[in-house]
């Protein structure tokens, strides 16, 4: 019980980092850790499967996509453009009152019966890739088959974007 | 495994619901607060994981296999959107030499 309070603490303490690190870099390795606190989350929750895929997807194939444009761009430098402070004030008591306004709603809505966390997990190996795996192939075929399409119409849109253009037309 | 099934037992679901709000509030506050177009886009995905949390935590509070299918599928999204919109910033580097957001506003009047 304890674990999960101290991963949730770190998860929020480097997120606050990556939106408040100067140096672009900087923000992606905290993004890395943060998404690391995310897969331990995944893993107390026991949801394995979902745990080895955000390593894999998001600590591997995004990340290092991001750091591999950020340095395609050069952008370590600090040619971070600011924002005025007054901008930068009225964003943070944007994003506090969401918070508050979602936190409240939580709160006021009496979401959850009492002793309604005592169920949790029942069934250990529901996250496992079998058990998953049999609900992915029988019930959600057809998205799943979509899902590729869209990744496929995505690869070619990002070749076709990142391509540089013939000058002579 | 079942030491873990113990650890997670006593933690409810309303921690859950605030610790992913408290993220995407975060999200939120840092795509308001930068102009760093990819530094965006990381406070975009922040926001994607948080609600990947949340899924995955309801999921697992209501023995309901399909929200982490959900979730799987949120991922492959967010791979594809990751992908075209690096693109579409290294082509706007590329013609503006920069990716500070206030460049782009041309299709403001």
């Amino acid at each position: 019980m304890a674990v999960f309070y101290l991963v949730a603490f770190l998860s929020i303490f480097f997120s606050l980092l990556v939106i408040f690190s100067k140096n672009p870099v900087h923000s992606v390795i905290y993004l890395i850790i943060t998404f690391f606190t995310f897969t331990i989350h995944y893993v107390l929750l026991n949801a394995q499967f979902l745990a080895i895929v955000n390593f894999i997807v998001y600590m591997g194939a995004i990340m290092v996509l991001f750091l591999y444009v950020l340095m395609l761009l050069d952008l370590n430098v600090n040619s971070e453009p600011v924002k005025s402070s007054l901008m930068k004030i009225a964003g943070i008591v944007a994003g506090m009152c969401l918070l508050v306004t979602l936190a409240g709603a939580l709160k006021g809505s009496g979401f959850l019966p009492a002793g309604a966390h005592e169920e949790v997990v029942q069934r250990p190996n529901l996250g496992l890739v079998k058990n998953l795996g049999q609900v992915l192939f029988h019930d959600f075929l057809l998205p799943f088959e979509v899902s590729s399409l869209l990744l496929l119409s995505a690869m070619v849109g990002a070749v076709l974007l990142a391509k540089r253009e013939p000058r002579e037309i | 495994m079942q030491d873990i099934v113990k650890t997670i037992q006593g933690v409810p679901l309303n921690h859950y619901i605030l610790l992913s709000a408290i993220i995407f509030s975060i999200g939120v506050t840092g795509v308001l607060i930068r102009r760093n177009a990819i530094v965006i886009f990381m406070s975009v995905e922040l926001m994607l994981n948080a609600v990947n949390l949340l899924l995955t935590a309801f999921s697992a509070f209501s023995n309901d296999p399909a929200g982490q299918v959900f979730v799987f599928f949120i991922m492959a999204l967010a791979a594809a959107e990751v992908a075209v919109g690096l693109a579409i910033i290294v082509m706007i580097y590329r013609n503006t030499n920069t990716i500070d957001i206030n460049v782009m506003n041309r299709l403001k009047w």
